[in-house]
């Protein structure tokens, strides 16, 4: 145990005059005084942006969460059914066990890793959903790794470059997407995993790489992983979207798999149930590593906990508790990966049209980027300058980096959306600049 | 796009997911962590099958049959939100605002002008602990380099603050020779405390000892405070719970607030709603205006975002739901006094039982304290024999959770701490 250095005596500072106000003094520095106003976030900001407007023409393709036809958050009927169990049985509100609840856990591990996963092969605990699970995993690799430098792809969800300086890994980006040809830039991702040195972290995007949408074909994750393989680099996915992404959750879980079965990179997860659940401000998640047995299951646990304890102390029962249900009922668990399939399919027909209207429209953009990008996102190529322009003139709002948000188009705005597009993009370049 | 052959293929493979790593692992060299003192006492506990077996550990309630203990109002909440239907979008990073009034307005109180300029402004946190850590990253990274605590204090306290990066100080707190307060110590350290330094007062019932200043001596803190231009920090994990009484047990935060300062407050409701596993509390600071308030809000949304983004949501609104209803508000305030009533019901059986089976030692002070906690003076080696011969499983400071205490169990305690203390 460290040893908390006792109290001692001190030169008491000069700095501030002695008074003997009762009442508050505005002459008295307060201890904020300097404290500017932080940034608002890239993503929230914006979404709170359109919370604020006006405009009856607004559209809200900004944040990842899914909506129905009609534009609404939409509860999957199995979580309801869940919520309603919880009461009905009088689900206990203890604290959970530092690591989480353990029912939850096999089952979120064996949805990841395939259902006959060596549970004792899998060191994992449960995390404030994918945020979460990315801090836990960066901390941990931080106290324990030699090697701290953590490679990011280019371009990313914002928030990764800032959880993982927070944990004090060295941040560094890869290639990852050619905006010249709106496809993977494999050549270059080979080159920078080459280059990183031996033992590097390398973060990757299980499926539907956020924010472009654009994950490498199996030929490709062969290339990735022999190169891998090569530098010793470990392999921390971040798996935000399985089963939303092509609707099968088995096949979305394909590449993270064949990286883990290969069996000589070391791998860690990231794992979230806010979208595929649905659970987004209930805080799902897991953080897992492979290891060789019981023993350094157990030792690697010890070492998580150390970690949970002085930030949180233990994960929100809520949620967990939810997913826990859902995945261990043989009723439940059929019927949830169809409504997971039915958000996946919803969204697939909005690209499609999307795509479809753009041309009918009259663009003459070459869209199938976005025709064969996968998950939640379309990720247009189109520039700050036109993102702006959707905002301030269409009233539409998304990320400047040109990421659409798919689950929020439907058949009464699409057109809208298409048209304004449209209207930013005509003549002129939507790759790269 | 992944081929069917490759997912077939896949499934011949996925039989070998179990195979052992063939290279050496990367994870061999990782020693096993020690165990938290505190929460580790129940795996301890859970492999211990001897009949008889108590545990007296977590500071989490239990009623007098030794169950959980689910407040009927917050079952009442429940079973609303459920026919609401509501969605589960995220809350924002700081959380669901109406949240966040209400929980202010509870440990501040609804009068508070203070509250009314809008100079106290706040965020959900995940309980006590999420939010002791957004607040010492807050003030690290705001300037502060230390963080002064009371000599003893809850575990956790410290590695929170040293993950922060803050360095840890101590002021005397307790004379373990009297099981009580050792204000004159408190005082003399205190008053060397360099001017702005941060330092964390336990708003009542304090972990572990159960002992706190009276109303007076929170005046002469107050003032002490002023004079040495400290900045307060409180610690309110057991608003209610304590004296049973949710607007006494605010007293001391109340009079420093109306006494002008500025400072900070952490409120869990693990306690005091038996919301445990739902990590609900408000991270709240009492800022010399309003603008100044949101800046500091927005700075701590700046520590959330990349800690785990936004806080989870059903536990703070059953908060929510319970503190804008009326009668579901006074359902609470009874209920939350039904729980400190046992306890201290139990606290007088405990010394009476103790003194019963022919304890010579002087235990009033245990029934002196309050909140959930008996400091009861036993040590180390007292503990560990308790444990292994009794197999009644308390922390090694001699802590016990008089949650854990019940009419059955009562006469099997007092025995067992007789036995090792005789």
């Amino acid at each position: 145990m460290t040893i908390v250095p006792h109290y001692e005596t001190l030169v008491i500072s000069l700095l501030f005059c002695v008074t003997q106000a009762a009442t508050f003094s505005a002459a008295t520095a307060s201890v904020w005084s300097k404290v500017e106003t932080g940034p608002p976030d890239a993503i929230l900001g914006i979404a709170q942006a359109f919370r604020e407007c006006q405009d009856g023409r607004k559209v809200n393709v900004c944040v990842g969460a899914y909506r129905d036809t009609q534009g609404k958050p939409w509860v999957l009927p199995t979580v309801r059914a869940a919520e309603r169990k919880l009461l009905e049985n009088d689900d206990p509100k203890d604290y959970l066990p530092i690591e989480g609840d353990a029912g939850f856990i096999a089952e979120a591990v064996k949805f990841a890793y395939g259902q006959n996963v060596d549970l004792s092969t899998v060191a994992a605990v449960q995390t404030l959903s994918g945020t979460g699970a990315c801090r836990i995993g960066g901390e941990f690799l931080a106290q324990f790794r030699e090697n701290k430098n953590i490679y990011i792809p280019t371009p990313t969800w914002g928030n990764h470059w800032k959880i993982f300086k927070e944990c004090g890994l060295e941040t560094h980006p890869y290639r990852y997407y050619d905006r010249s040809t709106n496809r993977l830039d494999l050549n270059g991702f080979i080159e920078d995993l080459e280059a990183a040195p031996e033992g590097s972290i390398i973060l990757l995007h299980a499926c539907a790489h956020n924010p472009t949408g654009c994950d490498p074909t199996l030929d490709q994750w062969k290339r990735i992983a022999d190169a891998l393989e090569r530098k010793g680099h470990v392999a921390f996915f971040d798996s935000a979207y399985q089963g939303f992404a092509s609707g099968d959750a088995e096949r979305d879980a394909s590449a993270f798999r064949y990286i883990a079965d290969r069996k000589t990179i070391p791998v860690l997860l990231a794992q979230s149930f806010a979208k595929n659940f649905g659970l987004y401000g209930e805080r799902c998640g897991t953080l897992s590593m492979i290891c060789s047995d019981e023993e350094e299951r157990q030792r690697l646990l010890s070492q998580l906990r150390c970690v949970i304890r002085p930030m949180y102390s233990s994960p929100p029962r809520h949620g967990s508790s939810i997913v826990k249900t859902v995945l261990s009922d043989s009723q439940l668990a059929p019927q949830y990966y169809e409504e997971c399939a039915t958000m996946a399919n919803r969204i697939q027909a909005m690209r499609e049209l999307l795509v479809k209207t753009l041309a009918e429209v009259g663009s003459t953009h070459d869209w199938s980027h976005v025709s064969e990008q996968i998950g939640m996102f379309a990720f247009t190529g189109m520039s700050e300058e036109m993102c702006d322009q959707l905002t301030k003139d269409y009233a539409i709002y998304l990320t400047r980096d040109g990421r659409i948000s798919i689950a929020g188009l439907n058949d009464s705005n699409i057109r809208y959306v298409a048209e304004a597009i449209h209207a930013v993009t005509d003549g002129k370049s939507i790759t790269g600049n | 796009m992944i081929s069917k052959q490759f997912i077939s293929r896949l499934g011949r493979q996925s039989q070998r997911m179990s195979a052992r790593w063939q290279s050496t692992s990367p994870f061999a060299a990782y020693e096993m962590a020690p165990l938290d003192p505190i929460i580790g006492l129940n795996e301890e506990f859970q492999r211990d099958d001897f009949p008889q077996k108590v545990i007296v550990g977590v500071g989490a309630y239990r009623d007098d049959a030794g169950k959980p203990y689910v407040l009927p109002c917050v079952r009442e909440a429940e079973q609303r939100l459920v026919e609401q239907k509501l969605d589960m979008e995220y809350s924002g990073i700081a959380g669901d605002q109406k949240f966040v009034d209400l929980s202010l307005k509870f440990g501040y109180g609804e009068d508070s002008s203070a509250l009314k300029e809008g100079r106290i402004q706040g965020v959900q946190a995940l309980s006590g602990t999420g939010g002791l850590r957004v607040f010492g990253e807050l003030i690290r990274r705001h300037g502060q380099k230390h963080i002064y605590v009371p000599n003893p204090t809850w575990g956790n306290h410290i590695p929170i603050f040293q993950n922060s990066g803050l360095e840890v100080r101590k002021y005397r707190y307790y004379d373990a020779s009297n099981s009580s307060l050792d204000f004159d110590g408190m005082i003399k350290d205190i008053q060397d405390i360099p001017a702005g330094s941060c330092v964390l007062l336990h708003a009542c019932a304090h972990n572990p000892t159960g002992m706190d200043p009276t109303l007076e001596q929170w005046k002469q803190l107050s003032e002490l405070f002023k004079k040495k231009q400290l900045f307060p920090f409180f610690d309110a994990a057991y608003q209610g719970f304590a004296s049973g009484d949710a607007i006494l047990d605010a007293a001391s935060l109340r009079m420093f607030v109306d006494d002008g300062h500025l400072l900070g407050t952490i409120q869990s409701f693990s306690k005091n709603f038996g919301l445990y596993g739902h990590r609900v509390g408000t991270l709240s600071v009492v800022g010399s205006n309003a603008d100044e308030a949101a800046r500091v809000v927005s700075q701590m949304k700046m520590v959330i975002r990349p800690m785990y983004s936004n806080p989870p949501r059903h536990g703070a609104r059953i908060v929510s739901t319970i503190l804008d209803d009326p009668k579901l508000k006074s359902d609470f305030y009874e209920q939350c006094k039904g729980m400190a009533n046992r306890i201290n019901t139990m606290r007088t059986k405990l010394r009476d039982e103790l003194e019963a089976v022919g304890s010579t030692r002087n235990w009033d002070h245990i029934v002196k304290q309050i909140g959930m906690f008996a400091y009861s003076g036993l040590n180390k080696e007292q503990v560990m024999e308790m444990r292994a011969k009794h197999h009644l499983y308390c922390t090694a400071d001699g802590r016990i959770s008089m949650a854990g205490v019940t009419t059955n169990n009562v006469s099997y305690i007092a025995n067992a701490m007789h036995d090792v203390s005789k």
